[in-house]
C-alpha cells in the first residue's frame, strides 16, 4: 500500500501530508477515479447502504452505552431510562434497534445481489467468502445485543441460543458453562455479552476494509457478468456512483425513519419489555426477524440420525438441528465452488434463475416458519412438516440443482462487451 | 519500481532505504552483498534448527498466555461455591408441584399421586429414548417425591406443568412450548426433539418433610 505511483496536489498542505502518508492519493485512486462498470441497477447501492448502517451502528451504540448498566438489576431499568429520561435517548435506542434490522435487510438484499449476478465468480471468491464472514459477525454481535436490554426475549433468546452449544459432543457442557460463566444464563453472561457487544462492530470493520480492498483488487462486477474490456465500459467512481450510492442512500432512510419515528416497535417483540425471568419461559420464544430462516432450519430437524433397525443414535435430534443451521451458512462459503458454471449473471441463465427466485421464496418461507409455534398448522399441513421440505429444498438447491445446473444449462448467447450489451437494451427499449 | 516522475516520493532516494534492496532480500533471493537466506545445500541446517524451535517456544508461550483468559471466562469461585438449598416438603399437597431456585436453576419438586406413579412404573423402558427406570430418578422408599431440575434438555426452557392451570403434555408431566418436547410423570423425555430426560439433582432427604439440594 502507498508504494505506487502519487499524484501532485495544488494544495500545499494536502500535498505536504500525501508526501509522508498518501491518503489523499489512495481517496482519489479508489473513490475517486476508480474505474467502475458503467451499466450499475440498484441492487449496487446496498453496499454503501451495509457501510453507511454500520456506523450508524457504531455510533448510536456508543451514545447509548454511555447510559446502559450491564448488570442483572439494573440494565432493564437503565434501558427503561434511556428510552424516558435521557435527552434523546429514545431517538438513540430506536435508531439502534431498527438499524440493526435495516442493516440486515441492506445486507440480505446485498448477498441476493450477489447470487443473482454471479459476483461470487472467480476471481471473487475471497471477496465473497469475507462478506460470509461479516455475515457471521454480525449474526453474532446482533444476538449479544439483544441480550443486553434483559427482557424476557432477551433472556430466553440467549437461553436457547447458548444451549445450541450443548449438542456439541462431550464438551457441549463444558462449553455452556463457559459462555455462560456460571450455571445459567445471569449476571456474568451478561457482562461478557456487553464487553464482546462493544467489541465486535470493530472486528467487522475491520473486515469489511478487507472486503472493499478485495473488491478494488478485481473490481466490481455488474448487471451483465461481463468484466469490463475498456474505457467505454467503465464510468469514474465520482460523481457518478457518488451520486448514485447518495439516492439510494436517502430513499433506503426514508423508509428506515418511518421505521424509527412512526413504528419503532413494530419489527420487536412485546415480551421483550417484560423484565427477565428465570422462572418463566414466554409461551412462543422468538428469535428476531432476521434469524428466522436460520432458526426454522434449526428446529426442522425433529428426528435422531441412527443405524436402522437399532436403538444406536448417531446424530441426536438436537445435534442434527444445530449441524443443518450452521451448515445452511457453510453452503454459502463454499458455493463459488458448487456453482462452476462459466456465466455468472441470471440475466444470461434462465434456469438457474428460476431455481435462485424459488431459492428466494422458499428462504422467505422459512423465516414465516420460523415465526410460528412448532405445534401450528399451515393450510392443513403440521408446520414441522412445511419446515423439513424448505429444509431441504435449502440444501438441494445448493447440492443438488447448482451441480445440475453446472453441466446441463447452456445460457444465453454473452453480448459482446458491456458497452454492447446497454446498447442493446436502449434498442429494445425503442 | 522507484518512480523518477513528477510527484514521486521523495523519500524513496534515501540512500538508507533503498526499495529494490529491500524486495531482493523478502523474495530470498541473492542479493547484491552476496548474502543469502537460502541454504547453499537441501540439507537441514542450525538455522532450520534454531527457527523450528524458537517458532515452537512462541507457539506454547501463546498458549500459555491464552489460557488464563480463557479460563477467567469460567464459573468464578463464589459462583461455584455451591449453595445449598433445603425445602420444606410439608406444605405440598398430593398432586401438588412447586419450584425453588438451585444454583440459578429453577428446580420441581413434585408430590406426585399414586396413579402418576403408577403411569411411571408401568412404562415399558425398552421404548423410551432415553432408558432410565422411575425407581432410579426418585428416592427408595419416597416414591412419591419427584426432584427434577426444571430444564429442558433440548435447549433449555422451564417447561411448563406447574400450575394446575397449565398444559402438562400428552405424558402428563410437563410440556415445553418451546419446540414441543413432552415429559412425563417421572421427568422422562417422551416426545419432541428434547435428547434427555430432565435431570435428577443431587439431593438427600435431611428427614421425612425436609430435603436439601446440593
Ligand atoms: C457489513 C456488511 C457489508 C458491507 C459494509 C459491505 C460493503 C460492500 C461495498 C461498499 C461493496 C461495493 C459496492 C457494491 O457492490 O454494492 C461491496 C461489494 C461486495 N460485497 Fe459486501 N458488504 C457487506 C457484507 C457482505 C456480505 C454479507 C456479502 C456476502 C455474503 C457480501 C458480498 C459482496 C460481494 C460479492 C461484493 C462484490 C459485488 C460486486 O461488485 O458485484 N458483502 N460490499
Ligand atoms: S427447549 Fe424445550 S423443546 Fe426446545
Amino acid at each position: 500500500m502507498g508504494s505506487g505511483e502519487r499524484i501532485e496536489f495544488d494544495n500545499k498542505v494536502v500535498n505536504w501530508i500525501d508526501e509522508r502518508l498518501p491518503l489523499f492519493t489512495l481517496m482519489q485512486k479508489e473513490y475517486g477515479v476508480f474505474p467502475t462498470p458503467r451499466n450499475f441497477n440498484y441492487f449496487w447501492n446496498f453496499g454503501a447502504i451495509a457501510m453507511f448502517m454500520l456506523i450508524a451502528m457504531i455510533v448510536t451504540g456508543i451514545f447509548l452505552a454511555m447510559n446502559y448498566t450491564p448488570h442483572v438489576d439494573m440494565a432493564f431499568d437503565s434501558v427503561e431510562r434511556i428510552d424516558r429520561d435521557v435527552n434523546w435517548g429514545w431517538m438513540l435506542r430506536d435508531i439502534h434497534m431498527n438499524g440493526a434490522s435495516f442493516f440486515f435487510i441492506a445486507v440480505y438484499v446485498h448477498i441476493f445481489r450477489g447470487m443473482y449476478y454471479g459476483s461470487y465468480k472467480k476471481p471473487r471468491e475471497l471477496l465473497w467468502i469475507l462478506g460470509v464472514v461479516i455475515f457471521l459477525l454480525m449474526m453474532a454481535t446482533a444476538f449479544m445485543g439483544y441480550v443486553l436490554p434483559w427482557g424476557q426475549m432477551s433472556y430466553w433468546g440467549a437461553t436457547v441460543i447458548t444451549n445450541l452449544f450443548s449438542a456439541i459432543p462431550f464438551v457441549g457442557d463444558s462449553i455452556v458453562t463457559l459462555l455462560w460463566g456460571g450455571f445459567a444464563i445471569d449476571n456474568p453472561t451478561l457482562n461478557r455479552f456487553f464487553a464482546l457487544h462493544y467489541l465486535m462492530p470493530f472486528v467487522i470493520l475491520a473486515v469489511v476494509f478487507l472486503h472493499v480492498w478485495a473488491l478494488h483488487i478485481c473490481g466490481s462486477n455488474n448487471p451483465s457478468g461481463i468484466e469490463p474490456k475498456g474505457k467505454q465500459d467503465t464510468l469514474p467512481f465520482h460523481p457518478y456512483y457518488t451520486m448514485k450510492d447518495t439516492f439510494g442512500l436517502l430513499v433506503f432512510l426514508v423508509v428506515f425513519c418511518v421505521f424509527v419515528f412512526y413504528a419503532p416497535d413494530y419489527l420487536g417483540h412485546p415480551d421483550n419489555y417484560k423484565e427477565a425471568n428465570s422462572l418463566v419461559t414466554p409461551a412462543h420464544i422468538v428469535p428476531e426477524w432476521y434469524f428466522l430462516p436460520f432458526y426454522a432450519i434449526l428446529r426442522a430437524i425433529t428426528f435422531d440420525i441412527g443405524i436402522p433397525f437399532t436403538d444406536i443414535t448417531i446424530i441426536s435430534a438436537k445435534l442434527g438441528g444445530v449441524i443443518s443451521m450452521f451448515g445452511s451458512i457453510g453452503l454459502l462459503l463454499i458455493l463459488p465452488w458448487l456453482d462452476t458454471h462459466p456465466i455468472r449473471s441470471c440475466r444470461y441463465r434462465p434456469k438457474y434463475k428460476f431455481f435462485l427466485l424459488v431459492f428466494l421464496v422458499v428462504f422467505c418461507m422459512l423465516g414465516y416458519v420460523g415465526s410460528q409455534s412448532a405445534d401450528a398448522m399451515f393450510f392443513g399441513l403440521p408446520m414441522t412438516l412445511v419446515g423439513i421440505l424448505c429444509t431441504t429444498y435449502y440444501y438441494g438447491f445448493f447440492l443438488v440443482i447448482i451441480p445440475w445446473l453446472n453441466n446441463t444449462e447452456k445460457g444465453r448467447d454473452l453480448p459482446k462487451s458491456i458497452h454492447d450489451a446497454v446498447l442493446q437494451a436502449e434498442r429494445e427499449k425503442a | 519500481m522507484i518512480y523518477k516522475e513528477k510527484g514521486t516520493n521523495s523519500f524513496s532516494d534515501y540512500p538508507s532505504f533503498n526499495y529494490e534492496y529491500c524486495i531482493k532480500m523478502t523474495a530470498g533471493s541473492k542479493s547484491q552483498d552476496g548474502i543469502s537466506l537460502d541454504h547453499d545445500d537441501d540439507g537441514e541446517t542450525r538455522r532450520d534448527f534454531l527457527f523450528l524451535t524458537a517458532g515452537s517456544f512462541g507457539a506454547v508461550g501463546a498458549g500459555i498466555a491464552v489460557w488464563p483468559l480463557v479460563s477467567s471466562m469460567n464459573p468464578a469461585a463464589d459462583t461455584l461455591a455451591l449453595s445449598t438449598t433445603e425445602v420444606d416438603l410439608s406444605p405440598i399437597a398430593k398432586g401438588q408441584s412447586i419450584t425453588v431456585m438451585w444454583q440459578g436453576k429453577p428446580v420441581f419438586v413434585r408430590h406426585r399421586t399414586e396413579k402418576e406413579v403408577e403411569e411411571a412404573r408401568a412404562v415399558n423402558i425398552a421404548d423410551l429414548s432415553d432408558k432410565q427406570d422411575d425407581v432410579e430418578r426418585v428416592t427408595k422408599d419416597k416414591d412419591e417425591w419427584l426432584i427434577v431440575v426444571g430444564i429442558c434438555t433440548h435447549l433449555g426452557c422451564v417447561p411448563v406443568g406447574q400450575k394446575t392451570s397449565e398444559s402438562k403434555g400428552d405424558f402428563g408431566g410437563w410440556f415445553c412450548p418451546c419446540h414441543g418436547s413432552h415429559y412425563d410423570t417421572s421427568g422422562r423425555i417422551r416426545k419432541g426433539p428434547a435428547p434427555k430426560n430432565l435431570a435428577v439433582p443431587p439431593y438427600e432427604f435431611l428427614s421425612d418433610t425436609l430435603i436439601k439440594i446440593g
